[in-house]
């Protein structure tokens, strides 16, 4: 990563805030979040949702068995004079297999209708997180250069989570509405005055829950916030850890991370709080509309305008449905928070920018690369705060096969901006870089990586086996990774690991130190025998006496027409020694270039720049 | 830096917790968040009364619609309206009392789990250097994130809800057994197998969620590669590969997870079986309660009333203790979540501190004595084998060696981020395990090869090294170390933002931050891990010179990789292969031929002289 990029992600809030839309979330913008994973999902959504209606059907059916048995069985045991005669076992056995084959019925029901849920919602976090690393993986190296890593981390977990929320309790809910439907016209048919005031009940469920959401989804949004920047704060302190501890700092970064700690305590306790004033709520209207049932229904029955069955059946309409309809409580529940977070997945999956690639095979020449720097330009991306200012202009060399060149100059004269651009991880704003003629812009995908490999200075490794980090997949057998980590001088400690060439790095291998990462990541680059080796200060972790021996091994490894070109950024003036021809870059443009014997005798500055350390002493 | 085992030896990683029972994890859980158990019994006594009030309401409408509004001869109005209203009134009760309840679990659960996560997060900086390497970061980072916030969902929603649910399944009962024992006891048989099975599927649900959660960081691991890892991705056109093991990631926690899915949402329909059941049972065992069947006598145990009544109590039994056994489900994600959490606190901790019983370095430069030092990385072979050493006050030592020799594990036994396996490390004639930790930390301060940088001004970096600076002290503290003008050079000064890791800055630059730190917190023993990081010569020189500074008037021991320092140094130390082979100026050991010192000389002068040489 260069220095530069890096700076502007800090000096530049308005793209490296993460909100990409405060409007707040309503329910229709909950309902289409749902309407995105239904038509993803189809089949998993019919068969739960199928579940669930048959789980409210069997509800229903239930009360009507209890009704038989009550008719067929109970009435008739107690009426007679001797019950034996009058329920035979016959009968008995059939309450028996009834009351139980609906049981049963229902309890297949449930495992379809959660069962389904929990699936859908698996599959719906599979498909964003997918989407999401894909996006990660196909925009340019600025966009993630203007976005902090805990943001896009957090992008692709707890706001993934968190989209999905709702899909957990929406079949129940639509199985719900569909029990509500048929309760709602069995008691418009069975007394449509009893009906009318029973069905206030459902609107007051509805607006008590819009209220709700609007009055808690800003502290579930703040609580989401939170909870991302009390993870940032988490992570940055555990890296530090040992700065932390040799400093005896423990103390104030505690403080540091209570501080949010106490700030998302405070968020939750606030939804905490609406949620204790309006859930009771929910759970009290329908009870509330079953007693003004009752009541108008005693008056009723009394000036004869309804009979005492079609009461209780109103009644007994609202109390089935009173319990379930608070799943759509907790559905509508979800949303703010769902909203919040597909808003910010889809701010990820909408950014555009991509490495557009031609459709040119690099040219397989079985020798060292040429490249070709001709006229580069390259500025600071516009908003950056640096106005017009420019990282490279105008340099032109070129390298030719099987020759080395340093690039030296001093800090912020563009070196790793050329590494960046050599490595198409951004494009010049003027020139061309050219690999044995062809332009880098019209190479097909993965052709540049499979000529050139760039070590850079902060090796990254993977999660992932020794085998793995240094092949990344590529058909290598074990010999050539050996070779390959003996050239890198890494070969001692891997063998030393206790699974060898298997042994696991563990995340970012933070179990080897910053040399010894530093040299996988080169036998990284050396197994691919690159035509075109670019190392950026790729050594630079390494103690000076092995990086010699890494030196010599990558001089005398390979000798004549095999021996891939290489480009070098270098302090040390071991390395800078490798070089044929040293090109010094200075702010940008390219201050001279030669031998490093040429450069020194005609070059204050470049003397000055490489020979300080020794000048000081 | 070392090289320390790269996967960990038992005794390096963390306690998973996976031991506790339920209630052992509850029980040290309230332990370590006392608040859980603030206000505890207003909180149960409010429950109690919701729950009830949840039963009373619907028994006071059954009764309303069978006695008041069905009664023989037309509605009975009074009747009606004294339930009606008495039903009003628990409706009342009810909200206010969960409303209460609820607004009390919330802010004692949030209380208490923000301690126990600010507790988990002071553990991990106590952990051992050791642990805290082997360690995943992104495991140590959710535990104190994700994991606390999965039992914060269970205690203020689950918990809640258990616990009224608990309190209807009692006041059922005792509704129940006040109609009719007998059938109240055909209920509880009914319910039995299902009671019974719970350890079962909780045991297999436990299971299933430890690889969830297993699954869950591999997970995180490999979404968080295309974005810490997005240039080199990029530069090796691997994003075929990288999508492929995260697809692979995503797909195995998405089986586990539907795994899990499956176990509860079969454990769960258990109870609508179960119910099933019961109201069969009620019916054929109530018929056979009936006068002249077979256990009615002659007049009957029972009335067709009470058996019609039961089915419907039976309902309110089984509401309950479905919302039970699903919570007790859903509880096992949670309390594998706490059980980690707690798993962290119960690793024990770095180095014991003796704390105030400690003893205090006296100020000035200090005197440093290893005592027959060995030191062996847990179930690994020895590092250091018995040495010994003895550094004057005030004076510069370089320790050099091979890379692999022991040299950094020098540095860490000086700075005690590792106590030694046998013999002792003594600063001022006192045995660094007697040292209050504070005392320590203060007097001794390490400057490690990669000084981290958090995201934040240049200020605020400094500041670790001492956190009253003011502005002007550290501006002064710059000046003492010849960094007077560079600050002044850099745009913002001191408010210079440096960037994730400290990004913003070059490498030197980092480098050049960490020395200022450590003139900040002005030590007494200086524990230099000399940078290898070649850098900008410019910045080379000025590192060197602020080193010359920082180090003047202390005693200072740097583990060397340059020889410029070593020759700089009063005396050299030569460790090979976990023995001190040599020690003296570097003018007498250079001398000495066919020795180690000799040998790193001359690879030291010969790179150097590739320079002077030219080439081809």
């Amino acid at each position: 990563m260069t220095t530069h990029a890096a700076q502007h992600a800090s000096l530049d809030p308005t793209e490296a805030s993460a909100e990409p839309n405060g409007r707040p979330a309503t329910t229709i913008d909950g309902l289409q979040v749902l309407g995105v994973a239904i038509r993803r999902e189809p089949w998993v959504f019919t068969l739960s949702t199928l579940g669930s209606v048959l789980f409210g059907a069997l509800t229903v059916a239930d009360a009507w068995v209890l009704g038989w048995a009550t008719d067929h069985v109970i009435t008739p045991a107690f009426a007679a004079r001797d019950a034996r005669e009058a329920v035979g076992a016959g009968l008995l056995w059939a309450v028996l297999a009834l009351f139980l084959g609906v049981a049963l019925l229902r309890a297949v029901g449930i495992v379809a209708r959660r069962l389904g849920a929990g699936i859908m919602q698996y599959r719906m976090q599979a498909h964003s997180r997918r989407a999401v690393t894909r996006q990660y993986l196909a925009l340019p190296m600025s966009w993630h250069q203007r976005h902090p890593t805990g943001q896009l981390l957090s992008n692709a977990n707890a706001d993934v989570e968190a989209t999905w929320g709702p899909i957990a309790p929406l079949p129940m809910a639509v199985g719900t509405i569909a029990m509500m439907v048929i309760a709602v016209a069995q008691m418009l048919l069975t007394d449509v005055v009893l009906a009318v005031i029973g069905l206030f009940v459902f609107p007051a469920v509805i607006v008590t829950n819009v209220v709700y959401q609007r009055w808690s989804a800003p502290w579930a949004t703040r609580a989401q916030q939170l909870r991302a920047e009390v993870s940032e704060i988490a992570h940055e302190s555990f890296d530090g850890a040992l700065v932390v501890k040799t400093l005896g700092r423990e103390g104030e970064e505690t403080e540091r991370f209570a501080e949010r700690a106490h700030a998302l305590r405070d968020a939750n306790i606030k939804v905490g709080l609406y949620r204790a004033a309006f859930d009771p709520a929910l759970a009290a209207l329908p009870n509330i509309g079953v007693l003004v049932v009752l009541a108008v229904g005693v008056h009723r029955v009394l000036t004869g305008s309804s009979d005492a069955g079609d009461v209780v059946t109103v009644a007994y309409l609202l109390t089935i449905v009173s319990f379930p309809i608070r799943s759509i409580g907790w559905l509508l529940g979800n949303f703010p928070a769902s909203v919040v977070g597909y808003r910010r997945v889809r701010s990820v999956l909408d950014a555009t920018g991509s490495m557009p690639f031609g459709a040119v095979a690099a040219p397989s020449t079985g020798r060292g690369a040429r490249l070709e720097i001709d006229g580069l330009g390259y500025d600071y991306p516009s908003g950056s705060g640096k106005g017009a200012a420019s990282l490279l202009d105008d340099v032109s060399f070129a390298v030719e096969p099987g020759r080395t060149v340093a690039l030296v100059g001093a800090t912020a004269s563009g070196k790793s901006t050329l590494v960046n651009l050599v490595s198409r991880l951004v494009d010049p704003d003027a020139g061309t870089l050219r690999l044995d003629g062809v332009d880098l812009r019209d190479l097909a995908r993965g052709e540049l990586a499979g000529a050139v490999a760039v070590v850079p200075q902060q090796a990254f490794l993977f999660d992932d086996t020794v085998r793995g980090n240094v092949t990344l997949g590529a058909d290598v057998c074990d010999d050539d990774v050996w070779t390959a980590l003996r050239a890198a001088q890494a070969d001692g400690f891997v063998a030393a690991l206790p699974h060898g060439l298997d042994s696991r790095l563990g995340e970012r291998g933070t179990s080897l130190s910053g040399g010894q990462r530093q040299r996988i990541s080169l036998a990284r680059a050396l197994v691919r025998r690159p035509r075109l080796l670019v190392l950026d200060d790729a050594t630079s972790a390494v103690d000076p006496e092995v990086e010699a021996r890494i030196l010599a091994a990558l001089r005398d490894g390979s000798t004549g027409e095999s021996r891939p070109s290489l480009l070098v950024v270098a302090y040390r003036k071991a390395t800078i020694g490798l070089a044929d021809e040293v090109v010094h870059l200075a702010e940008g443009r390219i201050a001279d270039r030669g031998t490093h014997a040429e450069l020194l005798g005609r070059s204050p500055a470049y003397a000055h720049l490489v020979n300080a350390y020794e000048e000081e002493r | 830096m070392s090289t320390p085992p790269t996967t960990a030896p038992s005794t390096t990683g963390l306690s998973t917790g996976d031991d506790l029972g339920a209630f052992a994890t509850i029980r040290r859980g309230v332990g370590y968040s006392p608040e859980l158990a603030e206000g505890l019994w207003g909180t149960l006594l409010l429950a109690v009364v919701a729950s009830v009030g949840q039963v009373v309401v619907p028994v006071a409408v059954q009764q309303t619609i069978d006695r008041g509004l069905g009664a023989d001869g037309g509605p009975d109005v009074g009747y009606t309206t004294l339930m009606g209203v008495l039903a009003g009134v628990a409706v009342v009760l009810t909200s206010v009392s969960s409303y209460l309840m609820t607004r009390r679990l919330f802010i004692t659960s949030e209380r208490g789990l923000a301690t126990l996560r600010i507790k988990a997060f002071r553990h991990v900086h106590d952990l051992p250097l050791l642990t805290q390497n082997t360690e995943r970061r992104g495991a140590l980072v959710s535990r104190v994130t994700s994991d606390v916030d999965q039992v914060s969902q269970f205690l203020v929603f689950g918990g809640l809800l258990f616990v009224v649910s608990l309190g209807q399944i009692v006041v059922a009962t005792i509704v129940m057994v006040v109609y009719s024992w007998q059938l109240a006891l055909v209920v509880w048989v009914c319910f039995a197998p299902l009671f019974a099975s719970l350890r079962y599927f909780q045991r297999k649900l436990t299971l299933a969620y430890g690889v969830v959660r297993r699954q869950v960081g591999q997970m995180l691991s490999a979404v968080s590669e295309p974005v810490v890892g997005a240039a080199v991705v990029r530069a090796y056109a691997v994003e075929e590969r990288t999508q492929t093991r995260i697809d692979d990631a995503i797909d195995e926690f998405k089986a586990a997870s539907t795994r899990a899915q499956g176990f509860t949402a079969f454990s769960f329909s258990l109870g609508g079986v179960s119910a099933g059941l019961a109201n069969a049972g009620v019916i054929v065992i109530g018929v056979w309660l009936a006068p002249g069947h077979l256990f009615g006598g002659d007049s009957g145990r029972i009335s067709a009333g009470t058996i019609v009544a039961f089915a419907f109590l039976v309902t309110l039994f089984v509401g309950p203790v479905q919302m039970g056994t699903q919570i007790l489900t859903d509880a096992q994600n949670a309390l594998a979540g706490w059980r980690r959490v707690i798993g962290i606190l119960e690793t024990p901790a770095d180095l014991v501190d003796p704390g105030e019983d400690g003893q205090r370095l006296p100020r000035g430069p200090i005197e440093v004595r290893f005592d027959d030092v060995t030191f062996a990385y847990p179930a690994g072979p020895p590092v250091l084998h018995g040495i010994s050493l003895d550094i004057a006050a005030g004076t510069r030592v370089a320790v050099v060696g091979e890379t692999g020799s022991g040299k950094s594990t020098v540095a860490k036994l000086l700075t005690r981020l590792m106590d030694p396996t046998e013999g002792r490390v003594l600063l001022d004639g006192i045995d660094l395990r007697d040292v209050r930790t504070r005392a320590l930390r203060r007097s001794v301060v390490l400057v490690p090869q990669e000084g981290f940088l958090f995201d934040d001004t240049l200020a605020a970096n400094v500041r670790y090294g001492r956190t009253d600076a003011s502005d002007a002290d550290i501006a002064a503290a710059a000046v003492e170390i010849g960094l007077g003008d560079w600050l002044d050079a850099l745009p913002r000064g001191v408010h210079t933002l440096v960037g994730q890791r400290g990004e913003s800055l070059s490498a030197g630059e980092r480098q050049l931050v960490a020395l200022l730190r450590a003139q900040l917190a002005d030590p007494d023993l200086l524990v230099l891990d000399e940078a290898t990081s070649a850098v900008d010569p410019a910045l080379e020189m000025r590192i060197g010179r602020a080193l010359e500074r920082l180090m003047s008037g202390r005693t200072s021991v740097t583990i060397a990789h340059r020889l410029s320092t070593a020759e700089a140094a009063d005396e050299v130390v030569v460790v090979d292969r976990g023995r001190i082979v040599q020690r003296g100026p570097h003018d007498v050991l250079v001398g000495q031929e066919g020795s180690v010192y000799a040998g790193l000389h001359a690879s030291w002068v010969a790179q150097q002289g590739t320079v002077a040489a030219g080439r081809g």
